[in-house]
């Protein structure tokens, strides 16, 4: 694998989990518990389809001079190149935020790792990003404790949704040809890498919520290099891509 | 706006003769402009009125979230996503900085949520009407938003002063909704014969419920005057119905779409269009509950606060445990 291809690869990743985790979040518009909910969740899900047009611009720059939005809108589901966790559905709110939280922990420390990248064009995305998945952390990680600290029946909710995810977490961390060019070239950390890290600040956050981590270190995986997405992804497609498929050609 | 049809409390305007000493006073510090705040003293009536409608507004801002989220997950480009989800979480923001307006009148979010979700208090009939089409976005900022903004400008300046702070802050954002909606449904207008024909489809749903917004014909409204005396309300509905007809037909002009009104003229005479009057019946049939969307709205809203309701006790507990334990530890 050539660095050109392999850097398109590293990008789609990036944008792929934001688009698809904003999707997801967006699809709460006016069903939360709390009228600040909705508003944050909105807010987060506004973050994310921005950091989107960020990562997939440049990844359309490098794949000839294609737009964020051909990237978005006209790949089918074998050319996504988010991890599974993003694209595992909604569920009760409960699972959503620790979806949220299990992916802006990984995210805040690599885009820490990505601010620093040889690349300044991903530096500068990770560093406007880095400001807003901050924030982000911030509040999922505060609610996970919420809800796994609150009452009995908000503390089996809570951890339903972790002992559902946890499986979802490792594939964060696998490393391949891509991972090991990306390193190479000095544009993005070894996945592997970021895991004791991750481990602490999760580890941290879940006891505080009074949460059990799964023994199990089973991680799903197909996501990321694109070899088996979930049933989900498609269907989730069918929804975003149909304006553009329905009336090729139009500008909107 | 959004606030139809509020029943003024009370049994009509009061001559000089018939108002005690303090409504006197109060009614002079309105005409003096002079805004009243929530410690000040107030006719229960004044209070109960605009509770209803500032409750009602701070509704509608909550439904609408609904028919717009309705097109987010299938918003065509990342941008048109992007403006849709701000726009929403602006809406979002609106009531619950009414809401909070609300509240200083001594009632509670929770108490007039729940009088919404058992259906005691109304919300715009406007969002019981379906978004069918991606032209609807556009129309929705373009036309509800533009027939909101005609009336909240007025209440920019109202007599109750957490309600006109509110609408300056509203009115700002909603102006920019405005723009967007119209720059949508423009590049549809301008787009493909299915996007013409999508934005004509979405104006000719969406034009006879936006005239509705204003409420019933000055006539028919029975609570205007109480409500014009207590600068609660600035215009008559046919004065603002009126208003938007003639800044709205030169912009569907410039689209290049129909207003599906055959009757539509300019009238030298008057220096307005003459427009036919919305279906009436059908507006009663949608404050009653039979819109096409009413059922589905509520239903829509009660599992949601249904649904919430564990995660809003989960946070609860845990605020009351982290206080007893930042006591303990004291």
């Amino acid at each position: 694998m050539d660095r050109d291809e392999a850097f398109l690869q590293f990008l789609l990743r990036m944008g792929d989990n934001t688009l698809i985790l904003g999707h997801c979040v967006s699809e709460w518009c006016g069903h939360a518990p709390v009228l600040e909910e909705d508003i944050a969740l909105a807010n987060t899900a506004l973050d994310m389809i921005g950091q989107t047009q960020m990562w997939l611009g440049l990844a359309g720059e490098i794949d000839g001079g294609k737009s964020a939005d051909d990237i978005a809108f006209l790949r089918d589901a074998w050319d996504f190149r988010n991890v599974l966790l993003v694209e595992v559905p909604n569920g009760d709110f409960g699972r959503t935020l620790m979806r949220q939280f299990l992916f802006d922990a990984w995210h805040l420390i690599m885009l820490g790792r990505l601010m620093k990248s040889s690349d300044e064009r991903v530096a500068a995305i990770a560093a406007k990003a880095s400001k807003e998945v901050t924030y982000h952390l911030e509040r999922s990680g505060d609610t996970v404790v919420g809800l796994g600290d609150g009452t009995d029946e908000s503390h089996d909710r809570m951890q339903q949704a972790l002992d559902y995810l946890w499986p979802y977490v490792g594939e964060m961390f696998s490393s391949d040809d891509v991972d090991a060019e990306m390193v190479a070239a000095g544009i993005a950390p070894n996945p592997a890498d970021l895991r004791d890290e991750y481990d602490a600040l999760v580890g941290r956050v879940l006891t505080a919520a009074t949460l059990t981590i799964p023994e199990s270190r089973f991680a799903h995986k197909g996501g990321r290099d694109g070899r088996m997405h979930t049933e989900h992804l498609g269907h989730l497609l069918t929804q975003m891509q149909w304006l553009q498929r329905a009336y090729p050609g139009a500008t909107w | 706006m959004y606030a139809q049809m509020v029943k003024s409390a009370g049994t009509g305007v009061k001559s000089r003769e018939e108002m005690s000493e303090q409504e006197r006073v109060f009614q002079d510090k309105i005409d003096a402009d002079i805004k009243i705040e929530p410690k000040d003293w107030m006719p229960d009536d004044y209070r109960a009125t605009l509770i209803r409608q500032i409750g009602q507004h701070a509704h509608s801002e909550i439904v609408g979230q609904l028919p717009e989220g309705n097109w987010i997950t299938r918003a065509p480009t990342l941008e048109r996503k992007a403006i849709l989800l701000a726009k929403v979480q602006d809406e979002a923001g609106h009531g619950l900085y009414l809401y909070c307006a609300a509240e200083t009148l001594g009632v509670s979010r929770d108490e007039i949520t729940e009088m919404l979700l058992d259906g005691r208090m109304k919300y715009s009939s406007i969002f019981n009407y379906p978004t069918l089409n991606w032209a609807d976005i556009g129309a929705v900022g373009w036309l509800v938003d533009g027939a909101a903004i005609m009336n909240q400008v007025p209440l920019q300046r109202t007599s109750f002063g957490p309600y006109s702070r509110a609408m300056i802050r509203i009115c700002k954002e909603e102006s920019f909704h405005q723009r967007q909606g119209y720059d949508a449904i423009r590049k549809m207008a301008e787009g493909t014969p299915e996007q013409k024909k999508m934005a004509q489809d979405a104006l000719n749903r969406l034009w006879y419920p936006s005239l509705m917004m204003f409420g019933p014909s000055d006539k028919e409204s029975v609570h205007s005057a109480q409500s014009m005396a207590w600068k609660i309300k600035i215009n008559t509905n046919d004065e603002l119905r009126q208003k938007f007809v003639d800044q709205t037909v030169p912009q569907a002009e410039y689209l290049g779409l129909s207003i599906p009104d055959p009757d539509l003229k300019w009238n030298e005479e008057r220096g307005h269009y003459d427009y036919t009057d919305p279906d009436w019946s059908e507006f009663f049939d949608v404050i009653k509950g039979n819109g096409p969307c009413n059922v589905d709205r509520l239903a829509t809203r009660n599992k949601a606060w249904d649904d919430g309701a564990w995660v809003r006790d989960g946070l609860l507990a845990h605020a009351r445990k982290k206080r007893a334990r930042n006591l303990a530890a004291e």
